[in-house]
């Protein structure tokens, strides 16, 4: 396919889903649940559509192109114009927003029929759509942006599209507020996170005179040997707005709560896509991180820590969605310490699996859920009362599950897929793109490859956990005894994900290496990736190992009792506390942050505003009346008094004009 | 006669005029105080004219004393109005813009 036909359909990536918010708004009412769905998916898969066309016109031409769309800010010698950038680089990722998106809405469409009656007001069906379509839209924004300005854009629309979701059932969650403040945390978090990257944009415009990706990426070699320092506030201040987005260290405490929105969203914002864009951020523009070392030192360190540290959160946890948030955090710790790193294209490579099967497993988790959902209802409607926690009855908590495996067969085999690929079991996809990523970091960063290794053993641990609670064993709740597998509409795009994640080691397989040589057209400074033997079986190992000691800790002897003590429990004691209680990193933002800033926000409200300001604006009031007070005898009524005073005046002016 | 009989007379016209202006209650004796101030004015115009042979100084005495004229009716109307609302025409009852 020729590339100049296809490139002005560029902009349709953005326009399908934007139409599809419109029809859905303007007739969704009338057309039911069926229609909305419909329309909604359409759009991403049109959406989809356009991005494999231009994917097809880039492979005989895979230098790219861009699409000059609109002239946006002209203000004297700059500009920032609304241009598509088509390459491999942003349609890859177009492909895996729309591709992994379709799939989430054609799922949603199952899962929110029953959400939103569980949760009891089927009105909002259209609203979720709008806002799907609305998010893939943001999205399309930030990973076609040809300027920093235009993916600002989309990064803030996606960080909208997040809060809203999140925020879905508002007046739900504990205390009717828990998820409307899980929302806020979102976003006031991820503001913290803009503010760095703003201040990046702003350093940029100040030392580039430009924002487009070309102009500042081909002068970044001069302006670092002129400004070093420049170049590494520019980067280290775009890490801050990539710990915001992508949910790193020291940012990252919005991404557990967030597993507050409905489970496609989590899927698809949460794990699969949008929190890729600070991987993506700092992947488009590697031509600023490879001219300092110590900025990608930085990153890769923060992205190591991260992994490890999410990891260990993830071991703790009982929410089948919150080890699944700390996994993902965990994994974009992977990724982050790739593009850290300088090997952008391994850090891609996780992405694109990653979202496959994080993907995949959050919507598997979804449909675990429904089931658990649909198993307590029909227990409730017996009428039976043999569980003493029968009113404050979790769906998402592992300690009431187990069993799983005969009740919903296709979710489990679906489910067992996603998590060995996630423990990075051999052939799929999570095995080929986390090995090149530690393969780099062994030759080149020894004690990073340690940190990671040790970070993939916990994943293999707690994914085997995982499997062992939710799957295996007996029912440990009514709920659970009473699950039924899901509709087909649920469980279709389940199986193709599972091939996704199955396969998805073939897009960089060590031999042929398509994505790379599909990437290096548009990625700056793209090194051979190595396979190397020895890594790939000590990670391989070490993947067998953690799903090994998983197994023997939860597997072998699996729960009796939901509220029997975790395993781990004992042994660990008080480490196992902290794990459960995510170190109480929560706690300590509370009292190091929160408190203060809440304090410091009492005084300036009581004191200093309703002290002085209120003073001040009160005072010149009072100040006026009272002087008003005294003078208002003049005015006392007699129209004698007025005519002596006119009188009086005129023999002063005349006085005047006569001694002049 | 020398010039300044006229201007004296006028003077001390226009003073008890301004006077009465100021000092009586009853609008009706405010108005004839304004009148003789008019014809205070009118006075020096007349005697001025005159004294330098021009006529000016009459023509201007006719406009004053049209003006005059209809400001005495404007006001009477005025005083009757206000008779009608208040049942009283003392001046000092008038006080209602008192601050």
């Amino acid at each position: 396919m020729n590339f100049e036909t296809v490139l002005p359909l560029a902009p349709w990536v953005v326009f399908f889903p934007v139409l599809g918010i419109f029809l859905n708004l303007l007739f969704g009412k009338r057309l039911g649940e069926k229609g909305i769905g419909v329309i909604a998916s359409l759009a991403a898969a049109l959406s989809f559509g356009v991005a494999a066309l231009l994917a097809l016109g880039l492979a005989g031409h895979p230098e790219g192109g861009t699409y000059p769309f609109l002239r946006w800010l002209a203000v004297g010698d700059f500009t920032a114009d609304w241009n598509f950038r088509v390459d491999t680089l942003s349609v890859t990722m177009m492909l895996v927003v729309a591709g992994v998106g379709t799939l989430i809405h054609i799922y949603s469409i199952g899962y929110m029929h029953a959400d939103v009656r569980h949760n009891g007001d089927p009105g909002r069906f259209r609203r979720f759509f709008v806002f799907l379509n609305l998010f893939v839209a943001a999205m399309m924004i930030l990973v076609s942006a040809d300027n920093f300005l235009m993916l600002f854009v989309g990064w803030e629309g996606v960080g909208l599209c997040s809060y809203l979701l999140i925020g879905f059932w508002f007046e739900k969650g504990a205390g009717g507020i828990a998820n409307a403040q899980a929302a806020k945390k979102a976003f006031v978090v991820n503001r913290i996170g803009d503010f760095g990257l703003l201040i990046a944009i702003f350093l940029i415009f100040y030392n580039f005179g430009s924002l487009d990706f070309d102009t500042v990426f081909a002068q970044a070699p001069q302006v670092a040997t002129v400004l070093p320092g420049v170049i590494l506030a520019i980067t280290l201040f775009m890490l801050l707005g990539v710990t915001g987005k992508s949910a790193q260290l020291p940012l990252y405490v919005w991404l557990p709560d967030a597993m507050a929105g409905p489970t496609p969203v989590s899927a698809l914002i949460h794990a699969a896509t949008m929190v890729t864009a600070g991987v993506y951020l700092v992947a488009r523009s590697q031509a600023l991180y490879q001219q300092v070392a110590l900025a990608q030192d930085v990153v890769m360190w923060v992205g190591a820590a991260t992994a490890f540290f999410a990891a260990t959160i993830a071991v703790g946890q009982y929410d089948i969605k919150k080890v699944l948030a700390y996994s993902t955090i965990s994994q974009l710790g992977f990724m982050v310490t790739a593009v850290g790193m300088g090997a952008a294209v391994a850090g891609m490579f996780h992405l694109v699996t990653h979202a496959f099967f994080k993907a995949l497993l959050f919507l598997g988790a979804g449909s675990v859920i429904l089931g658990m959902e649909h198993g307590h209802e029909r227990a409730a409607a017996h009428g039976s009362h043999a569980e003493g926690h029968h009113t404050t009855f979790d769906p998402q908590d592992m300690r009431n599950m187990g069993g799983l495996r005969q009740k919903m067969p296709v979710t489990f085999w679906v489910y067992l897929i996603g998590a060995l690929a996630l423990a990075g079991i051999a052939p799929l996809s999570g095995f080929f793109s986390k090995d090149e990523i530690l393969a780099d970091a062994s030759l080149h960063h020894p004690p990073v490859y340690f940190v990671l290794t040790a970070a993939a053993f916990l994943t293999a641990f707690y994914v085997a956990r995982q499997l062992a609670m939710v799957f295996f064993g007996k029912p440990r709740s009514e709920a659970a005894a009473g699950a039924k597998e899901s509709p087909a509409v649920v469980t279709v795009p389940l199986i193709i994900l599972a091939g996704l994640a199955a396969a998805g080691g073939l897009l960089n397989f060590p031999t042929t290496h398509w994505l790379e040589k599909w990437l290096e057209h548009s990625l700056y400074g793209v090194e051979p990736a190595k396979f190397i033997l020895s890594v790939a079986l000590i990670s391989l190992v070490v993947a067998l190992g953690g799903l090994l000691v998983g197994w023997l800790i939860y597997g072998r002897k699996p729960l009796e009792d939901a509220r029997q003590a975790d395993p781990l429990a004992r042994p660990l004691n008080g480490l196992f506390l902290a794990l459960e209680n995510k170190w109480w990193v929560d706690e300590l933002y509370q009292a190091l942050v929160v408190k203060p800033y809440l304090r410091l926000a009492q005084f300036l409200a009581q004191p200093v505003d309703q002290g002085v300001i209120d003073g001040l604006v009160n005072g010149v009031g009072n100040l006026m009346r009272a002087t008003a007070q005294s003078w208002r005898r003049v005015q006392n009524g007699f129209v004698r008094s007025y005519a002596l005073t006119i009188l009086l005046g005129v023999v002063l002016v005349v006085t005047y004009l006569v001694l002049r | 006669m020398p010039m300044s009989y006229y201007l004296i007379l006028s003077a001390a016209m226009f003073a008890i005029g301004a006077l009465g202006v100021v000092l009586r209650r009853n609008p009706l004796v405010v108005f004839m105080s304004l009148e003789l101030m008019f014809n205070a004015a009118n006075l020096v115009f007349v005697a001025f004219s005159a004294y330098h042979q021009i006529l000016d100084g009459d023509l201007f005495v006719f406009f004053v004393m049209t003006t005059a004229a209809a400001e005495v009716a404007v006001g009477l109307a005025l005083m009757v109005a206000i008779f009608r609302a208040k049942r009283t025409i003392d001046l000092d009852e008038m006080s209602t813009l008192k601050g």
